[in-house]
């Protein structure tokens, strides 16, 4: 019998996007009415929390997905079952410790890493256990690796240092000087999320290759291309978040010239468009197919607004605004829960065969979530170039004087924020049921 | 058709040799301005700023939360400098948390203000757009 321990991921992942949109929500009321629950949650209390909830959704859904793939699809012996169980109990541990800091304000970290530094062990602890179970599980077979398998390692090998990297500012050789400190910083930031996408971006072509049952998605030099295009830009293209900040002009051409090549990305969505997850079969994994084509649209929408701002002159006027917000709740919304969405609903499918997914109030929860997550982007985009108006080109009026003439764009996207939390747990709630169902005993 | 994993084991290694030299020279290459190591004043200064996780609202060089104003030449504005800093502090006006540093504290946070200032500015207007897409930015010091 396979073990529970990708299932309790999974619970725990969906409780996260729960909790995240939650805080989230809450938060983004702040933006209208700024001084509500100012006393007990201010907005400086409820970022941390929605911030590190969401991430540990994508990261938590896509550990246990892959866990399931391993064990449940592929059926491959794990190499330590117990390094998995303690794979899960330390991240859950630790995932209570952080949220008890944020709770009585012991926040020493950084943006995205707020909780005390001493909690990054564990969690560097638990991905180096996952590395260990992933790499000595898979190792015998290396040979005939599709390029998912590829996509996983890199993203737990680059996890692994790039977590170490946004806690260097510990040492005085980063920290005092503020200049190397902050680029080292948004270094590992942006490398730290190009990491999770290379699981989560593995996930979405073993679900294509799966749903398609076509192994050459996969394993054809096309999709080894992307995945060493993927790499490069994770490795070098970060300069773009601080093309403002006087670092070494090198730096930044570097990151200019590899933020293009994902022009070719861009160019290849729109040839293979219809070629692409539009010819999947769906009869088998219908919501599975129906997020994959969603993820299809974002990818397409935000490698648009990605390659745009990575040109220097773009960038300067969108830099530090709301477009980089829509942007960045475009990919991890629109395309990381997309794909993981996918998987849950492919999951659900292997566990429960005949247990039928394509069901009315799914189906309108998955068309309500696209309108109201363009529409969220859309108000978050609007208020970015105002808000890029007023800093490069009427220059005038205090900074409270331009929030307050936002306050519409703010109040459509708390509304808008709504209808993705609404949306989204009506999509999620048999899934997660279904979940819940399987841990019981002797299931 | 099964793959042949070699060459992309040799590409793997060719990228992660380079990613770790790139990695040794950004990690000890000099700013492009020459700025001050900062102060334990500073230092303290900036912790404050992190445990009171300023940086949820605020902004340095446009990054980090939108709530709130970017400070990295608060100091230096005309209209605002070190006493507005130290005012606005504990004032807990509008969504501003009601924080209560003391004196000590204050001084710390506006010598870190201090130190970011002088590493440049933002937003920069003394920038030529280029037809090649870059923007040549004239730092300070420059």
């Amino acid at each position: 019998m396979n073990s529970k321990m990708p299932i309790y991921f999974l619970v725990f992942a969906i409780i996260s996007l729960v909790l995240g949109m939650c805080f989230g929500m809450t938060a983004s009321f702040q933006y209208v009415m700024p001084e509500f629950l100012k006393d007990y949650f201010p907005f400086s209390k409820l970022r941390p929390f929605h911030a590190t909830s969401v991430i540990a959704w994508i990261i938590l859904a896509a550990t246990g997905s892959i866990y399931f793939f391993l064990t449940y699809v592929e059926k491959f012996k794990l190499f330590s079952p117990v390094l998995g169980k303690l794979h899960f109990i330390i991240f859950l541990l630790t995932g209570t410790a952080i949220y008890y800091s944020y709770t009585f304000d012991y926040t020493e970290g950084r943006e995205y890493f707020a909780f005390p530094s001493f909690l990054m062990i564990p969690i560097l602890i638990g991905w180096i256990l996952f590395g260990i179970n992933y790499f000595k599980t898979l190792y015998q077979n290396m040979r005939g690796w599709p390029v998912y398998y590829w996509m996983w390692g890199t993203g737990i090998a680059f996890m692994t240092y790039h977590l170490m990297e946004a806690h260097f500012w510990l040492f005085d050789f980063f920290r005092l000087d503020f200049i190397k400190d902050f680029s080292v910083q948004w270094k590992s930031t942006g490398s730290f999320t190009g990491s999770w996408n290379m699981l989560v971006y593995g996930i979405s072509i073993y679900l294509m290759s799966k749903i398609k049952s076509d192994t050459n998605v996969a394993t054809n030099k096309v999709a080894f291309f992307f995945y060493f295009l993927g790499l490069t830009n994770l490795m070098f293209g970060w300069a773009h978040h601080t093309y403002l900040v006087p670092t070494q002009p090198w730096i930044r051409y570097v990151a200019y010239g590899i933020s293009m090549t994902e022009w070719i990305v861009l160019a290849s969505i729109i040839y293979n468009w219809k070629r692409s997850v539009l010819k999947v079969e769906k009869e088998n994994h219908p919501m599975a197919y129906r997020f994959l084509l969603a993820t299809d649209l974002w990818v397409f929408l935000n490698i648009i607004l990605a390659l745009l701002f990575s040109i220097p002159a773009i960038n300067y006027f969108t830099h530090g605004t709301h477009i980089t917000v829509a942007h960045s709740m475009g990919t991890t919304i629109g395309i990381n829960t997309t794909i993981l969405f996918s998987a849950l609903f492919f999951i659900i499918h292997h566990l429960y065969p005949q247990y039928n997914t394509d069901r009315k109030w799914v189906k309108r929860g998955f068309i309500a979530f696209n309108i109201s997550l363009f529409l969220f982007c859309a108000s978050l985009f609007a208020a970015g170039v105002k808000r890029s108006y007023w800093m490069y080109v009427t220059k005038v009026g205090a900074f409270s004087e331009m929030e307050e003439s936002m306050v519409i764009y703010y109040i459509s996207f708390f509304i808008f924020g709504i209808g993705i939390f609404i949306s989204l747990v009506t999509v999620v709630f048999p899934i997660f049921k279904m979940l819940l169902l399987k841990l019981k005993p002797g299931k | 058709m099964p793959v042949n994993s070699k060459p992309y084991l040799y590409a793997i290694a060719f990228l992660l040799v380079t990613f770790g030299l790139y990695n040794y020279v950004v990690y000890t290459t000099e700013s492009y301005i020459a700025v001050e190591k900062l102060s334990p004043q500073a230092v303290k200064g900036q912790q404050l700023f992190q445990s009171n996780r300023c940086w949820s609202c605020h902004q340095l060089y446009g990054l980090g939360g939108y709530l709130g104003p970017d400070l990295t030449n608060v100091f230096s504005d005309e209209k605002k400098g070190p006493l507005y800093i130290k005012a606005f502090l504990n004032s807990g006006v509008k969504s501003m948390p009601q924080f209560n540093f003391n004196e000590e504290e204050k001084e710390a946070i506006v010598a870190y203000l201090k130190q970011v200032d002088e590493t440049g500015i933002y937003p920069n207007y003394d920038a030529k757009i280029e037809a090649t897409g870059w923007v040549k930015l004239k730092y300070r010091n420059e």
